[in-house]
């Protein structure tokens, strides 16, 4: 399931939602992303996240089929916010589920991975000091190549 | 008639996120369109950082791209989710 939320995201529900479409696989694994409070940049007040539709739900989609295609999982969750949102706000949820914890760790490491460095999304962050706009760091970049070198992304 | 739209921290760098020109002739791909909206914004950063695509008709094109006066052009500067 792959769903944009403008409005705010309840991370237990999302959850709770997944739990009852999850079947009889063996292994859940979920992901919640939320607003930090802190930043290099100050103290964090909120955060606007830009999407470009339809190259946004396309692009998440495709990360989606993919992981579906690379390891057995039998569901499959993807919730991302836009709009503005305060610390403490859930940005993100992914969700997997698969016969053994390993298929559901590996997918929804990978689709974080995703969202973090080729999802169409961008992120303001607004602090005491300012607003910056957040681009991935080398350290994203590497993280989701890792996906690259192992098999065939 | 285009539509340009500007994403990111480019949104923040023009009058408007979106936008809508009548394309001059001169005008006629996505390097042409960077040098004269570089000229009309005072935004060097569109020639200087290729780390900025174009998305022509929502789909990402490599560049040179061929551009008409009815084309929807988007300036995406790297993205990140999360």
């Amino acid at each position: 399931m792959i769903e944009l939320r403008q409005s705010r995201l309840d991370a237990a529900e999302a959850l709770r939602a997944f739990e009852a479409r999850a079947g009889d696989a063996g292994g859940l694994v979920s992901f919640v992303g939320r607003v930090r409070s802190e930043a290099a940049g100050g103290t964090v007040f909120g955060l606007h996240l830009q999407a470009y539709s339809p190259l946004t739900e396309q692009g998440m989609q495709t990360a989606a089929d993919h992981a579906l295609t690379r390891w057995p999982l039998t569901a499959l969750s993807l919730i991302h916010r836009i709009g503005d949102m305060a610390p403490g706000d859930t940005i993100v949820f992914v969700a997997t589920a698969a016969r053994h914890r390993r298929d559901a760790f590996e997918a929804a490491d990978y689709l974080m991975d995703y969202l973090k460095t080729e999802a169409v999304f961008w992120k303001k962050e607004l602090t005491d000091k300012g607003a910056r706009w957040i681009e991935p760091r080398a350290q994203d970049y590497q993280d989701q190549a890792r996906w690259a070198l192992t098999g065939d992304t | 008639m285009a539509r340009l739209s500007f994403f990111g921290r480019l949104s923040d760098t023009v009058p408007s996120a979106e936008q809508t020109f009548s394309l001059p002739v001169s005008v006629r791909n996505t390097t042409e369109l960077r040098r004269w909206l570089s000229e009309r914004f005072m935004l060097a950063v569109l020639l200087d950082d290729r780390s900025i695509r174009i998305a022509v008709n929502d789909e990402i094109v490599c560049e040179p791209h061929g551009l008409c006066d009815e084309d929807h052009i988007a300036f995406l500067p790297p993205v990140g989710g999360g």
